[in-house]
């Protein structure tokens, strides 16, 4: 059981990293910006989750391959699909922030802070 | 006549060194790959082992919100470090490696928002939140939809 999770650890860098790397390949050969770059990855996972192959590559990879933004695609996908079942069609339009919401909101709430108490470095 | 063939040679080195910096990797490049690889690599063994130790002190809280949980926590440290300023020179290293993890998802809200803080807390901070991450949550939502619409309807078709 140890053992498994510390084998994991190695196949959790590698696969995070060639994905980065891949995404850094991307902005140097073809000059898009990080915003599309964040937009391709997202929908990578998207499609990964659409057609069923990304909860294999998730077992295999885990966080190698859920804390890159693909992950953030394939968990709103997998809400969407499951609200559906829920809710009937409007699920889809509910269930991907259902799924992402911890994640959101902790983000504004966090930046909402951080804006209040600090200033920002670059305007001073 | 000789200065004619001294020009060709001349020109014919110039396309020469233009093709060989063009298939040469460069330094800078193979730098830049191995830095977003070990920042990016390094990111997720952080949200890995976050999730381990999550795993351990609860072990009955269920693997969905584990998985929660360790993204909150990176989403978290990746603001505070926003905000103390220490996100920035990881970002100038990491490059792809700082920006695609949720680390840089969350770094781009909150120096989005300490940047137009001057411009007020409705007009700037508010506003500009999203200025990055709107594409991302946009797209997002509107493409997961697509294809959970495509599911409930191939359903309906199937049976």
């Amino acid at each position: 059981m140890l053992l498994e999770k510390l084998i994991a650890y190695p196949i959790v860098f590698v696969v995070g990293g060639a994905i980065c790397a891949l995404a850094q390949i991307l902005i140097i050969k073809t000059k898009l910006t990080p915003a599309r770059i964040l937009v391709i990855f997202l929908i990578i996972g998207i499609l990964l989750e659409g057609i069923g192959i990304y909860d294999p590559i998730n077992k295999f990879a885990q966080a190698g391959i859920s804390v890159p933004i693909i992950g953030f695609g394939a968990a709103l996908t997998r809400g969407a699909i499951k609200a559906t079942a829920k809710y009937g069609f409007l699920g889809a339009f509910a269930g991907g922030l259902m799924e992402t919401a911890f994640g959101i909101g902790v983000a504004i709430m966090a930046s909402y802070l951080v804006t209040l108490i600090f200033s920002s470095k670059s305007k001073q | 006549m000789a200065n004619n063939a001294d020009t060709k040679v001349r020109e014919r080195n110039k396309r020469y060194n233009k093709y060989v910096k063009a298939v040469t990797p460069s330094s800078a490049f193979i730098k830049s790959l191995f830095n977003a690889f070990w920042v990016g690599g390094l990111t997720c063994t952080i949200g890995q082992l976050f999730g381990d130790i999550y795993r351990l002190i609860f072990p009955d809280l269920g693997e969905k919100f584990i998985v929660n949980l360790s993204s909150i926590t990176l989403i978290t440290i990746a603001i505070l470090f926003t905000g103390l300023g220490f996100y920035d020179a990881i970002g100038r290293k990491g490059g792809a490696g700082s920006f695609l993890p949720i680390t840089g998802f969350a770094n781009a809200m909150a120096s989005a928002s300490m940047e137009f803080k001057t411009e007020g807390l409705i007009l700037g901070t508010s506003v500009k939140l999203f200025s990055v991450v709107g594409p991302v949550i946009v797209n997002g939502v509107v493409w997961s939809s697509v294809v959970a619409l495509i599911y409930y309807f191939a359903m309906g078709v199937i049976g």
